[in-house]
């Protein structure tokens, strides 16, 4: 039996523990669940099979340290990759780690275009060599009150947006996610409306926070945290990301954005963190950082008050 | 089969079953079975067995009434005594966990936050049905009058479906399975009422048959003579 020394696993090979603890467990309630959970809508099913672990990307070497990294301690591998919002495979939590596994992110093409003077397609490698990878550890605060710190892999998106030179109409970026129905069984249940699309004004996308992003935990990232590239906004609450891009755009006029379209009154197009703008339903004045017992405190832009100068002189209250 | 004269052997296991989910949230608990967040599992968790226990507290009268099991009636108590025990510990979450006893942010929440209203009203309003559960409680009210107060379980179920449904981001179809059925088993009670209005017939005659129609006329009994004589697992019957 070959015994690996803990310095050769990679993080996506550990199995967390309250996965292994499930699987030796499950049988225990699993009969009297059963027959319960069918009256609830979670199926016996999903009662009955063992959640499997993401296969998980290769290493990625040689990153690059960064200046805007947090110091704080970053929520566990097993958290970020198994409670996850990505609709387009499922809309519970753990349910993209398992639907997204067989995802194909090879080949992969992401098209940059619109409002641009050099339009261009790029191969997932190809765009992976643009700039050296960096890891950045950054906050991530989501919409529904929840928040961990993940050290992404990847650059700043405003190294992309330079090589295709935005031409002077160029106000927005939309962003634009894959559209497989054959891939992504979200997608054949309706929800949101397909493609899952954001959109950022050209100055908060060239802004050096905003990260393009291959990776986490010096890993290429698991399918359900978006594979093979993302975008990733730490001042923005988290559905502003746009996972498993497919396309950039430049335009003049604001894009459209999945949330806002699905409820304008409740996701604005600029989604900045705010305690004091609490969401219509819920308070923003606090979240939980995953892996902790009481609440924190949330931050204004979560923190990154360097970006404030975006927008000054806005009502964020009215511009949320 | 004569279930009466076996239901001193079925109820323990019942009962057992009905705590299964909170035993299996305990053990999960205590071995890091929760998933990345706990807490939230929980409120999930105790939410929806709340509800399903309302659920099945209504079932059991419609149930009696097709099966001509009247013996059914004897677990109407344990579950919606349950559904009141999984409801507490929904608002514990909240209370505890949520707000860390802050309580006048609860306050707003209740007074700003429609879906915390639902929920809070829901939950408020099975209060006094858990108290007046016991067999004392029924016999000082009259039966009579702990049957129309007892009514507020049609209000906690509509109110708890409004509350889920209010609070779900998109993806709706859960709690609309919830409304499906709610609605499947208030209807059969409105059916069920203009049927007997229509045919004017209250009594059949006769213990455990009479009194078993309509919550119109029959004697309104605090406790019915139940045939094998217990006096304290008595429950009066309609509703």
């Amino acid at each position: 039996m070959l015994i690996k020394k803990p310095s050769d696993m990679r993080y996506s090979e550990v199995t967390p523990k309250y996965l292994y603890m499930n699987r030796r467990n499950f049988l225990a309630g699993a009969a009297a669940a059963a027959g319960a959970a069918a009256l609830v809508g979670r199926s016996a099913g999903d009662w009955l099979e063992p959640r499997s672990v993401q296969a998980g990307g290769a290493k990625l070497e040689n990153l690059v340290k960064s200046p805007f990294s947090t110091p704080e301690k970053y929520t566990s591998y097993d958290a970020i990759t198994h409670y996850n919002n990505y609709y387009e495979f499922s809309t519970s939590k753990d349910g993209p780690a398992v639907k997204a596994q067989n995802f194909k992110t090879n080949p992969w093409t992401v098209s940059v275009e619109g409002e641009v003077s050099k339009p261009e397609k790029f191969d997932i490698a190809s765009l992976m060599k643009l700039a050296p990878l960096e890891e950045r550890i950054y906050r991530h605060r989501c919409v529904e009150g929840w928040s961990i710190v993940v050290p992404w892999v990847g650059y700043s998106l405003s190294v992309l947006i330079n090589r295709v030179q935005p031409t002077s109409k160029a106000k927005f970026v939309e962003f634009t996610t894959d559209l497989d129905p054959k891939q992504m069984p979200g997608l054949r249940e309706g929800g949101l409306d397909w493609p899952y699309t954001e959109g950022l004004r050209l100055d908060e996308a060239m802004h050096p926070l905003t990260l393009l992003c291959f990776g986490l935990y010096g890993e290429v990232l698991p399918n359900q945290n978006g594979a093979p590239l993302r975008t990733v906004i730490p001042w923005k609450y988290g559905f502003k990301c746009t996972k498993s891009m497919v396309k950039v755009r430049f335009t003049e006029k604001q894009p459209a954005t999945a949330w806002n379209k699905a409820n304008p009154t409740e996701y604005g197009f600029y989604s900045n963190v705010n305690p004091t703008v609490d969401h219509p339903r819920w308070s923003q004045a606090t979240e939980r950082r995953l892996g902790e017992f009481s609440k924190r405190k949330t931050l204004m832009f979560n923190g990154y008050d360097q970006v404030a100068s975006l927008y000054t002189g806005m009502d964020l209250r009215k511009n949320f | 089969m004569d279930l009466a004269r076996h239901i001193k052997w079925i109820k323990p296991p019942v009962f057992l079953l009905c705590l299964v989910p909170a035993a299996r949230l305990a053990w999960e608990g205590f071995h890091d079975g929760l998933g990345p967040n706990p807490i939230e599992t929980i409120t999930h968790s105790t939410g929806t067995w709340t509800l399903t226990f309302i659920c099945v507290t209504l079932t059991v009268t419609p149930l009696r009434k097709l099966l001509h099991q009247n013996v059914l009636v004897r677990f109407r108590r344990m579950f919606g005594l349950f559904a009141f025990f999984y409801g507490s510990l929904h608002l514990m979450t909240y209370v505890w966990l949520d707000k860390f006893f802050n309580f006048q942010d609860m306050i707003k929440d209740v007074y700003k936050r429609p879906f915390i209203t639902a929920g809070f009203t829901a939950y408020v309003l099975m209060v006094p049905l858990a108290v007046t559960s016991t067999s004392g409680m029924i016999r000082r009210l009259g039966g009579r009058r702990w049957r129309n107060l007892h009514r507020l379980i049609y209000v906690t179920a509509i109110a708890g479906v409004v509350h889920y449904y209010w609070l779900v981001k998109i993806d709706e179809t859960v709690p609309l399975r919830f409304a499906a059925v709610v609605a499947i088993l208030l209807g059969y009670r409105v059916v069920d009422y203009a049927l007997q209005k229509k045919s004017g017939t209250s009594s059949r005659g006769g213990p455990g048959g009479g009194s078993a129609r309509g919550p119109a006329r029959g004697p309104a009994r605090g406790v019915s003579s139940g045939s094998d004589g217990s006096t304290t697992k008595e429950t009066p019957v309609p509703a």
